[in-house]
């Protein structure tokens, strides 16, 4: 074992000692598997970075949600069945809705924004927060007040840096006072959540001329029994409304999840995949290498086996090398990747999530790149007579 | 009674060259005692070079009896001819055949890393060796940038840093002008009058008087010099 131990740390300075001799090809053949696990690093990466993303936006809709979506106008979910829904048991808040497009003017400025007619609950329901002045209040929806509060962007159009609260705007004509402006949520599925007027429910059906909501927003109160809830609900609306399943869906927003997280889930085996192809292609780079190096050093093996080196220690020789080689453009790989998934993240503002786990499967894998395709060379090598080795010039 | 280091008994061996057999080495015995200096000289194409390889372990005979320090050779597999080699054979060969991006001394360092031994002996024994050959100062220094008769004896001192049984030198003279040559055969002289087995191959008279004893190889038989054999030895 001794003797293993020896000659393995001799032939790995002798690795290096020839990589350094040699510093073009040593890079140029190195360049493949930095390629490879540099790409592996950045588009997994970035890949990770973007399932995260999806995951808080779909979080930032509210937790524990399940979603009642009509698409017909013949569905009239009424105050009673709401009413029946939010006494189903595991219901924590209820916020119907209301929606469609409204003008909203300012003085001169004038904009098409888009109308959520709701109630108090739709702030802990869709999880919405506002910067300043309030949200609906409950006597807001009971007394049909005329009152608005603005999405981030709707109150930067309309009020530039004024303070919008206690300032009145019209929509579609009518005059509305407005009473608060919403925490700015980012767009999420290509919905800015932003250019929005979120007025009271009542307000809202008269405003848009229909008496049924559009969608319904229920929030459970447990995380672990939405499935249960989702049935419930389900069952419900399918007694309401016998024969009408088409005009409805209901959604859970772990379902959502749980599709978007399959979606990148793919996303990120597949470049991962395809930049494991490039860290592949690199191998063969390195055995092409390790083949002309083992006919170029035919002399040097006789001479060693000359001297008294066994097949084994010439195998060790080459395959070290090559291992060498994989794991140096593996380490350069990782950092010129961590590199250039930094520079991305900065300059394009993509989020960019590095695993050490990643980090330590690519270079894992360049590892065994490096075994995988020294191998062939090193065996060639010591396998050569030795008698035919040293009369090769 | 001078121990024999070497004993060959009717040795054969044969190739196969474009469909026709050669006959390499035919029926060849041979006795080589301790501390002898022994040359072996023939024209090419003699089975020299084969006898050579078959002295050196390199090579196993077709039939015939090889036993070298007393281990039997001819039944070894490719390890332990290795190790037989690293042991017991000392070579020293006509291009030198030093690693050029190694410095003098891990040159001769190289048959005690495949011997296994630990880093500072080998660099303790190398240097000694070194000196045995007068290159001490030279120790750090690559094959380029050493003379042919200075990379000989870097060669030299690789051969005998192990402690081999035999040296065995095949043409070492053949890459040098003719005083440089004088100095490495002055060097094997030593060595020899300091008790080492010296097995020379040549094709040069000249250079196979200087030896010992001579013996001369010829359509793969061996005879024992004509006209000066020195000491008693059986012709076969």
């Amino acid at each position: 074992m001794k003797v293993n131990q020896l000659a393995i740390l001799q032939s790995i300075k002798m690795a290096l000692r020839s990589i350094k001799g040699n510093k073009l090809r040593a890079i140029l053949t190195m360049l493949g598997i930095i390629i490879g696990t540099s790409s592996v690093i950045v588009l997994v990466s970035i890949a990770q970075g973007s399932t995260q993303n999806v995951t808080n936006q779909i979080n930032n809709l509210g937790t524990n949600l399940l979603t009642i979506n009509t698409f017909g106008t013949d569905l009239s979910l009424t105050q009673d069945k709401i009413d029946k829904l939010s006494k189903i048991n595991g219901v924590k808040a209820i916020s119907p809705v209301v929606s469609g497009r409204v003008t909203v003017k300012k003085g001169k400025t004038s904009s098409q924004e888009s109308l959520t007619g709701t109630n108090e609950a739709y702030e802990t329901v869709r999880d919405t927060q506002v910067t300043a002045g309030r949200f609906i209040s409950d006597l807001d929806v009971q007394s049909r007040s005329k009152i608005a509060v603005l999405g981030s962007d709707t109150a930067s159009t309309l009020f530039g840096t004024d303070n919008p609260i206690g300032q009145t705007i019209q929509i579609n004509g009518n005059s509305f006072e407005v009473v608060g402006v919403l925490k700015s949520k980012g767009s999420s599925m290509g919905q800015s959540g932003d250019d929005v007027v979120v007025t009271p429910l009542s307000t809202a059906e008269r405003l848009t001329k229909t008496t049924s909501v559009n969608q319904i927003y229920l929030q459970g109160k447990n995380q672990n029994q939405m499935d249960v809830l989702m049935a419930e609900v389900q069952d419900a609306m399918s007694r309401m409304f016998p024969n009408k399943t088409d005009s409805y869906n209901v959604a859970n927003q772990q379902d959502l999840m749980n599709t978007m997280s399959s979606v990148t889930q793919t996303m990120t085996m597949m470049l991962g995949g395809i930049a494991g192809i490039s860290l592949l292609v690199g191998g063969i780079g390195i055995m092409n290498i390790m083949l002309v190096s083992v006919s170029e050093r035919t002399k040097e093996i006789g001479i060693r086996k000359a001297i008294g080196a066994k097949r084994r220690d010439i195998l060790w020789q080459f395959l070290i090398e090559s291992v060498v080689l994989s794991c140096m453009g593996g380490i350069i790989g990782i950092l010129f990747g961590l590199g250039v998934g930094k520079l991305l993240g900065s300059i394009m503002g993509m989020t960019v999530t590095f695993s050490t786990s990643v980090i330590l499967m690519s270079f894992l894998f360049s590892l065994i790149v490096g075994v995988v395709f020294g191998v062939f060379p090193a065996n060639k090598a010591s396998k050569l007579n030795p008698i035919q080795a040293l009369r090769y010039e | 009674m001078v121990a024999t280091m070497i004993q060959i008994s009717n040795l054969m061996k044969s190739y196969k060259l474009g469909g026709e057999t050669v006959h390499a080495l035919n029926n060849v015995s041979l006795d080589i005692k301790k501390g002898e200096f022994l040359a072996i000289i023939g024209p090419s194409g003699s089975g020299k070079s084969t006898l050579m390889n078959m002295i050196g372990c390199l090579d196993r005979p077709d039939t015939g009896q090889y036993l070298l320090d007393g281990k039997e050779i001819g039944k070894m597999n490719d390890n332990e001819l290795a190790t037989i080699r690293n042991q017991k054979v000392g070579f020293i060969f006509q291009n030198f055949n030093l690693l050029t991006k190694l410095t003098a001394i891990e040159n001769v360092e190289l048959p005690l890393i495949y011997s296994g031994l630990a880093t500072k002996a080998r660099h303790e024994l190398a240097l000694d060796s070194l000196k045995k050959v007068g290159l001490a100062d030279r120790a750090g220094h690559l094959p380029t940038q050493l003379s042919g008769g200075q990379q000989q004896r870097v060669a030299i001192a690789r051969a005998l840093v192990g402690q081999p049984a035999i040296l065995l030198a095949d043409e070492p003279t053949g890459a040098l002008d003719s005083k440089t040559s004088m100095e490495i055969l002055n060097i094997m002289k030593e060595l020899n009058e300091q008790g080492n087995t010296i097995i020379l191959i040549t094709h040069d008279l000249n250079i196979a008087k200087q030896a010992n004893r001579m013996v001369r190889i010829q359509d793969g038989q061996l005879f024992e010099n004509e006209g000066e054999p020195i000491g008693n030895f059986t012709i076969y």
